[in-house]
């Protein structure tokens, strides 16, 4: 079969292109749609036992004291018998931090209701949930703090009692802000809030942990984004040398965020598998999820725009608040969330001046971790928000407000007013695109026209920049526990003359199977299917910080390509050698050396090299077919991605329903890997961006009790309110990385909100509504219509009087 | 989380079932829609569950002269898919097409949807506006009553102990009655915020409205004559039954209401 392709793959010219570009069919799908994944709830070990976490009832309060029955010694574990297990740490180096330490297992206090008190371990997962009911843990309950903007202020109960106040971090900036501005011709002032959240993965968060005596080592499968850290950090918490811990992920069933951290859990499975010498397994169910980790998206804003009539931005102020929850998570720590809102809120536009600070507070919710657009989503809607109350202050079309703000080609590469340097595109045609595709003069003529059903139509449109694949010069300044560098590839060529690429990150979702065999068929013109893409293992594969910041495109493709141009001049030189031709008249192409009198295939060179390595002489290169290579951006402070997203609702004021009619996306993410791929994340993501707009919210009791344990209350929008979104691309090539390429994937999930909000904005805007709370449920929006109409009624009434 | 310790028994007929029912804690399941995660949440724990799915006299389907008895635990799937004759022109199929979601109308049943009492289920109001029987065994014996007198509130129905619901009779409708349904979900295949159902058969003079979605039993209206010829006089209904006190959501229930009865003129209206 392998020979067969092999001399397929031989056949030249007609072949079609399978490289970079091509719309490959994803490779992992083999498995992953005839259900052979293999994913930690597939994984058994013999021995086994399982554990259930009874969690924390209560948002805030101290644990007098944990009863568990006799029977279950050795079977139920409290943080006292985790002694010399270390807390996780996550620090930054930003001035001002207040660091908190999170214990594996509750200790002294618990913070949120979720946080794991006591682990018990059972031979079935029902026997060990049996047990935990019959644990008691006595609490004093303390003041919750719910509400950021009151967990900040004074008086409020102290979370970790040696801080001063609910603050993990303060960030600011202020540039060429100058208080002549206050005389602006427009001056708009809005509040915006968005909910918390839960990411959802299709597969929750589990591990099992297994440690093998016959080795001395401690193997952790783990379903994670970031195999390379978590072995770091659980090292650093159970003071084992990294060398005795291997991190495997297996299949992982989505992430967004939610799968970038060391997890308590996951500490304390390693634990109980080094005390019990048994494999030790956890796997979170969709209430765990929801109670334990709506951890994400929730921010509050008051901003002030200052603008000149013609809608031209002249300076913006901000106050912002960002819930960080009750500790700081390994390794991204409370306030990368809360700094990327200070840097990101200018989003792709020239301002002039600014002012932003914003607070990392800390609650009594499940600790924050930075979800798919980490901060982005909410800036963008803030800014969006804003960009249109702007236009309607001054009498323009949001969409021409936008275009005068825009930062033009002709300023790239362009340093924003918050030094980031955007790489090179064209942002206002990627706006002038989707005002063709979503028919903007003809959605404007049928809202004069008007609905025969009385619904009101709306026009919104939102546009962003997404910096991925930032590296160490973004990072090393924030001090965390990890810092990106140059990413490394493993490249071998087998016997056979197949190849293995190996990377440190891992693909959950991103289709790296695919597309980084497609990059090592750009570079060696091998088969993609003769490729195999080896990740998630860190016995296997070298350090990596992982898949997270849109960042495997650039930096795993990057160095897939470095690994295999370093193998190809390896492959050259015993090429040359059987072709008896000078290594400098060779090449390598179509997976085969082509020298002035004719050409070896990859699988003889590979067997030479490996079975026949009599034929080789003397002198020959040592180092073989089996290489490592790394690879950094010429410039490492991350690609811009860009996208014009624009959509049509129809909203019923009555119902407070609304219904996405149309839907276009024109993005920007240089050459496109795979457009197929891109296409797929951009879909996923907007799917995110709408659950973010319109269904998803984790609402919280005064006591901090969150109110949805079940997806019937937490809403995720299905195949039924997914739009038939319209994607078109433009392809400016990226300078700073290999193939031009750019970090696309997060970017669906940032801009949804932002656009939809402002088309029911557009569409209410007639009864004088605007809106700036996510999501826009229909309870919102019918709360909103009857304040404007009370509003309304009001006046007239005043002006009857009078 | 996995459910509690439960026994589980699977009878043969009625009577077997009924018996196993007497047990204190033992509780009946059909499709499992809304028990199965009760159970996996614990919030039900039954001691033992008796399985009542396949019970001959729960999947028969029984023409009668004026109506069709239905067994209680044929699936939504077997209404929507027109499995099963119809009494009415195409309005059960059309309702059961718009419950949850596909692989929920593969196992749930329509017994157990009135069983469970959810008021924003579809069944309940839907029948209700029908004018349903719905059909009890117990150790008592066999009884019928109306559906709006056989549930009694939220969650809440006239069942005894030990007693199953066996069957649903609905009545026959002329070729020329008209339906309008009318529900509000947050998305597709959730529970309704609310919801509404009119039936109107020229032939016989019947106007029937029910409103569900209540957080209570639905309100029935047997005599609809005033609120489908002036809309607004539903306002006043929905104050009495106690569902104007919150401002959006009268809102809501009110137009919901307004399109029900609109949608008798226009059936492609989507529900």
């Amino acid at each position: 079969m392998a020979a067969e392709r092999q001399d397929s793959a031989r056949t030249g010219g007609g072949r079609r292109h399978r490289g970079i570009g091509a719309p490959v069919r994803r490779k992992e799908d083999a498995r992953l749609l005839a259900g052979r994944g293999r994913f930690i709830g597939d994984m058994r070990f013999p021995g086994q036992l399982e554990a259930a976490f009874l969690r924390s009832s209560l948002a805030h309060a101290r644990i007098k004291a944990v009863h568990i029955p006799p029977h279950l010694a050795g079977r139920a574990f409290v943080h006292a018998d985790m002694a010399g297990v270390k807390d996780i740490l996550a620090k930054t180096g930003l001035p001002g931090f207040r660091v908190s330490a999170q214990p594996s297992l509750a200790s002294g206090k618990v913070r949120f209701v979720g946080e794991p008190v006591v682990m018990v371990l059972a031979e079935t997962r029902a026997q060990a949930e049996d047990w935990c009911e019959e644990i008691h843990v006595e609490y004093e309950e303390l003041p919750a703090n719910v509400d950021m903007l009151r967990a900040a202020s004074e008086g409020a109960a102290l979370i970790h009692e040696d801080w001063t106040e609910n603050v993990f971090l303060v960030s600011s900036t202020e540039r060429n802000f100058d208080e002549m501005l206050q005389d602006a011709p427009i001056k708009v002032t809005r509040e915006v809030r968005t909910s918390r959240q839960c990411m959802a993965p299709l597969e929750g968060k589990g591990c099992i942990a297994l440690f093998d005596r016959t080795v001395e080592q401690l193997t952790l499968w783990t379903s994670t984004q970031m195999p390379h850290i978590v072995r770091s950090g659980l090292a650093e918490c159970l003071g084992l040398d990294t060398r005795k811990i291997r991190v495997v992920a297996p299949d992982v069933g989505g992430g967004f965020g939610w799968k970038g951290l060391l997890q308590p859990e996951e500490v304390c499975c390693a634990w109980a598998s080094l005390r019990l010498d048994r494999p030790v397994k956890w796997l979170e169910d969709r209430r765990e999820h929801l109670i334990a980790a709506a951890n994400c998206r929730e921010h509050h804003y008051v901003m002030t725009a200052y603008a000149d009539t013609e809608g031209r931005l002249l300076g913006l102020e901000a106050q912002a608040h960002v819930d960080a929850g009750a500790y700081s998570v390994y390794p991204f720590s409370a306030c990368l969330e809360g700094a990327q809102v200070v840097s990101n809120l200018p989003g792709p536009y020239n301002l002039p001046a600014y002012r932003c600070r914003t607070y990392s507070v800390c609650s009594n919710k499940p600790p924050i971790v930075p979800y798919r657009g980490v901060a982005r989503t909410g800036v963008c809607t803030a800014m969006e928000l804003m960009i249109d109350a702007v236009a309607r202050a001054a009498g323009l079309e949001p969409y021409e407000v936008r275009q005068r703000n825009l930062v033009r080609p002709d300023q790239m590469p362009f340093t924003s007013i918050t030094g980031k340097d955007f790489d090179m595109g064209d942002y206002p045609e990627s706006l002038r695109r989707a005002f063709a595709m979503i028919g903007h003069e003809g959605v404007r003529a049928r809202q004069k026209a008007g609905e025969p059903d009385a619904r009101r139509i709306g026009l919104g449109y939102a546009v962003y920049c997404e910096q991925g694949a930032h590296g160490t010069s973004v990072y090393h300044g924030w001090g965390i526990p990890m810092v990106p560098g140059i990413e490394s590839c493993g490249a071998r060529l087998t016997p056979d003359g197949t190849l293995e690429v190996r990377i440190g990150g891992q693909s959950h979702g991103q289709s790296m199977e695919t597309t980084l065999a497609q990059v090592a068929c750009e570079v060696l013109g091998i088969d993609p299917d003769l490729v195999n893409v080896v990740h998630g293992d860190t016995a296997m594969t070298p350090y990596s910080t992982g898949t997270w910041g849109s960042r495997s495109a650039v930096m795993a493709g990057g160095a897939v390509a470095s690994a295999c141009e370093r193998l190809a001049g390896r492959i050259a030189r015993i090429g040359a050698h059987l072709l008896q031709a000078p290594q400098e008249a060779v090449t390598v192409r179509d997976a085969q050396v082509i020298g002035p009198n004719g050409s070896v295939s990859f699988r003889e060179v590979a067997a030479t090299w490996y079975l026949a390595p009599q034929n080789l002489p003397a002198d020959i290169d040592p180092d073989g077919l089996d290489l490592v290579a790394g690879y950094r951006p010429t410039v490492d402070t991350g690609t811009f991605s860009y996208a014009a997203h624009a959509c049509v609702v129809a909203v019923a004021p009555e119902t407070g329903e609304v219904e996405i009619l149309d839907y276009v996306i024109v993005e920007d993410g240089g050459v496109l890997l795979n457009p197929m791929v891109v296409d797929g994340q951009i879909y996923g993501g907007t799917a995110q961006g709408i659950g973010t707009a319109l269904y998803e919210e984790m609402v919280y009791d005064e006591h901090g009790q969150p109110l949805a344990s079940t997806l019937a209350d937490y809403l995720l929008p299905g195949a039924g309110e997914m739009p038939d979104v319209r994607i078109a691309h433009m392809e400016t090539p990226s300078p700073n990385t290999r193939f031009g390429q750019k970090g696309i994937g997060e970017g669906g999930a940032i801009a949804p909100p932002a656009a939809i909000g402002n088309a029911i904005n557009d569409a209410l805007a007639g009864l004088g509504v605007e809106m700036t709370v996510s999501p826009m449920t229909p309870r919102r929006v019918r709360e909103a219509v009857q304040a404007a109409r009370a509003r309304a009624e009001g006046q007239m009434s005043q002006r009857l009087a009078s | 989380m996995k459910a509690a310790r439960f026994d589980y028994r699977r009878p043969a007929d009625i009577l077997g079932a009924t018996a196993a029912l007497a047990d204190e804690g033992a509780k009946p399941i059909a499709g499992g829609q809304s028990l199965g995660p009760m159970l996996n949440l614990r919030l039900a724990r039954p001691s033992c569950v008796v399985d009542i799915s396949r019970l001959p006299e729960l999947r028969r389907v029984e023409e009668r002269p004026d109506g069709i008895l239905y067994g209680a635990a044929l699936t939504h799937a077997e209404f929507e898919d027109g499995a099963v004759p119809d009494p009415t022109p195409g309005f059960l199929a059309r309702v059961a097409h718009g419950i949850a979601y596909r692989a929920v109308r593969n196992r749930g049943t329509i017994g157990g949807s009135l069983a469970h009492a959810d008021p924003a289920a579809d069944w309940p109001t839907t029948l209700a506006a029908l004018g349903a029987c719905v059909h009890l065994a117990g150790p008592a014996g066999a009884r019928e009553l109306p559906v709006e007198a056989f549930i009694l509130g939220a969650f809440e129905t006239a069942l005894m102990p030990g007693e199953i619901i066996t069957g649903v009779s609905v009545p026959r409708r002329s070729a020329r009655a008209r339906f309008g349904y009318r529900k509000s979900c947050r998305k597709l295949g959730e529970f309704a915020e609310a919801m509404c159902a009119v039936l109107v058969d020229p032939e016989t003079g019947t106007q029937r409205l029910a409103i569900g979605a209540t957080e209570a039993r639905q309100v029935v209206i047997a005599d609809a004559r005033a609120a489908l010829g002036a809309p607004e006089t539903v306002d006043e209904i929905l104050r009495e039954a106690g569902l104007a006190a919150d401002p959006a959501m009268f809102r809501l229930r009110r137009e919901v209401v307004r399109q029900a009865i609109a949608a008798l003129d226009n059936e492609s209206q989507p529900a």
